[in-house]
């Protein structure tokens, strides 16, 4: 039985941490649209941020080996609590500060369990699919620069 | 005594508006936007951000613009900034393997998995100037061709199976990362930290470097296994959620050269590796990073030092180019004392050089008359 109540925590999680990425990969218009066009908007504060810094950035050696910092990245976060409670969460590469706070927002809406579904489906999907999108395109434009080698046959063997 | 000298503040003020004049240009010109340089000079806007050692576009095309296109002077402004930012922490490190290629070529294999896929280069374009983008010639859309879910493994995953190539690192797995922006520099240094350091060094010098061994001086008979680029997720490890979330995506090039190597009292004979890894799309510099990361590895491979570039404190010490021109250049600020000190010093020498020439002389002239 607990196992099972584990299980679904961590599927609950892992949902999150996927929306959250999403989140984190939007256009801050797309996340401010979002929150503008959002009904009953609860009241919202900020406990934390949104303020910027910076994460050292790591990669392996060798690509697959020990851990090595390879460089900063410009970080902004943000921590809200809405006027029932629920506390938001978000971190975004970059310095935009307005884009961090929608993204508290929409991951606070996410975690009610009322919302969730509102969430998901007219906010987090569309901009999934948006992005699936554009790197399905790229994935294509690149694949068009793949070699195809083939072998000139030389001599009179037919 | 110590006598500070005053002065100069209304030429300096000024001097710093005839710069913001000069930097501007013509006013018939429309400026510059951000995102004008960040769209389509993405290359120098990738060096800012690799020697800079900041991953953040629109800051990078920003000192860009207000270095008037001087990348050292550009790399200066965003290491400054950087100063004024907290460290929130360390990401996961960023997985090459999972990427979203862009570019991904192999010089030593023909066939491999996820095949050769050019991207946006300039190898085989034959450098003429194309006088078309004097003017704002319409540019048509690349063409596509279904991906579908082609895996594209690392080459040395692929090579490592036959044990004739090493693997990715010998360093102990509890090895901490160093961070050299936390501490002093030491010499020697453990791999982590020397790779940090080039991946923020200066280009050309790496460039030279990479070049030396090539030409002769610390010869490792190279080839590039493999060349990546592309965007890699990063992840960061946040305590009050427990667990790590994505914060986005930032674009890296990685090379993997390979290296003959004869084995050596320590090792079987091998192909070793050298390793680069560099912000942004930046292949000759990650190239050049490879083959110096490849080159200081002698003493640890047990190869004699004959080189520069197998010399980590001479590689290390002089690879960033914001201490560099630091140094170089602060030799244009007032020496005046200095060289009023310096000035002395010569005069008496040179008085006292002159009297003891006299000296021979009458002495020169003592012995003549003796003989």
């Amino acid at each position: 039985m607990k196992s099972e109540t584990d299980s679904a925590e961590v599927t609950l999680q892992n949902a999150r941490r996927a929306a959250m990425a999403v989140l984190a990969r939007a256009e801050a218009s797309e996340l401010q649209k979002a929150w503008n066009e959002w009904p009953d908007q609860p009241d919202v504060q900020l406990l934390r941020g949104p303020e910027t810094g910076l994460v050292m950035v790591r990669g392996r050696i060798g690509g697959g080996g020990t851990p090595f910092n390879l460089g900063e990245a410009t970080v902004t976060r943000a921590t809200v609590e809405l006027s029932n409670g629920q506390v938001g969460h978000a971190h975004a590469l970059g310095t935009d500060k307005e884009k961090v706070r929608h993204a508290a927002i929409i991951d606070a809406l996410w975690q009610d369990e009322t919302s969730r579904p509102a969430v998901e489906d007219q906010i987090v999907e569309p901009i999934r699919q948006r992005l699936d999108r554009q790197d399905s395109t790229r994935r294509d434009e690149t694949a068009a620069t793949r070699v195809d080698f083939f072998t000139m046959v030389r001599g009179e063997d037919e | 005594m110590y006598v500070a000298v005053k002065g100069g503040e209304a030429a300096i003020d000024n001097a710093h508006r005839l710069l913001a004049d000069r930097r501007r240009g013509d006013r018939s010109v429309p400026a510059m936007q951000i995102e004008q340089i960040i769209e389509q000079l993405g290359l120098a806007v990738d060096r800012v951000m690799s020697e800079g050692s900041l991953y953040d576009r629109e800051l990078a095309a920003l000192a860009f613009k207000q270095a008037r296109g001087d990348m050292i002077e550009a790399i200066f402004i965003l290491r400054a900034y950087r100063t004024t930012l907290p460290r929130f922490g360390y990401s996961e490190p960023v997985d090459s393997g999972t990427m979203q290629i862009e570019r991904r070529i192999s010089a030593t294999y023909k066939d491999l998995p996820g095949g050769q896929l050019l991207g946006p280069t300039f190898d085989y374009t034959h450098r003429l100037l194309d006088p078309g983008l004097m003017g704002d010639e319409a540019v048509g859309t690349p063409p596509r061709r279904e991906a579908g879910d082609r895996q594209a493994p690392r080459v040395s995953d692929i090579l490592a199976h036959e044990g004739l190539i090493e693997n990715d690192s010998d360093l102990p797995d509890d090895h901490p990362a160093g961070d050299l922006t936390r501490e002093p520099l030491e010499f020697p240094m453990a791999r982590d930290v020397r790779l940090q350091a080039l991946s923020r060094g200066d280009e050309g010098f790496l460039l030279a470097l990479g070049y030396s061994t090539q030409r002769g001086f610390a010869r490792s008979h190279p080839f590039a296994g493999e060349i990546r680029i592309g965007e890699v997720e990063v992840e960061i490890d946040v305590p009050e959620l427990g667990f790590s979330v994505c914060l986005g995506r930032i674009q890296v090039t990685e090379c993997q050269m390979v290296n003959q190597f004869q084995g050596s009292s320590k090792s079987p004979p091998q192909f070793t590796r050298g390793y680069g890894l560099v912000f942004g799309q930046s292949e000759r510099k990650a190239m050049a990073m490879s083959l110096v990361d490849r080159s200081l590895r002698a003493s640890e491979l047990g190869e004699d030092i004959t080189a520069p570039a197998q010399d980590e404190e001479f590689v290390i010490s002089h690879a960033d180019n914001v201490q560099a021109t630091g140094f170089v250049e602060h030799l244009k600020l007032p020496h005046y004392v200095d060289f009023q000190a310096e000035l002395d010093l010569v005069r008496r020498m040179r008085a006292e050089f002159l009297a003891s020439q006299a000296g021979d002389d009458v002495a020169d002239n003592g012995v003549e008359a003796a003989q």
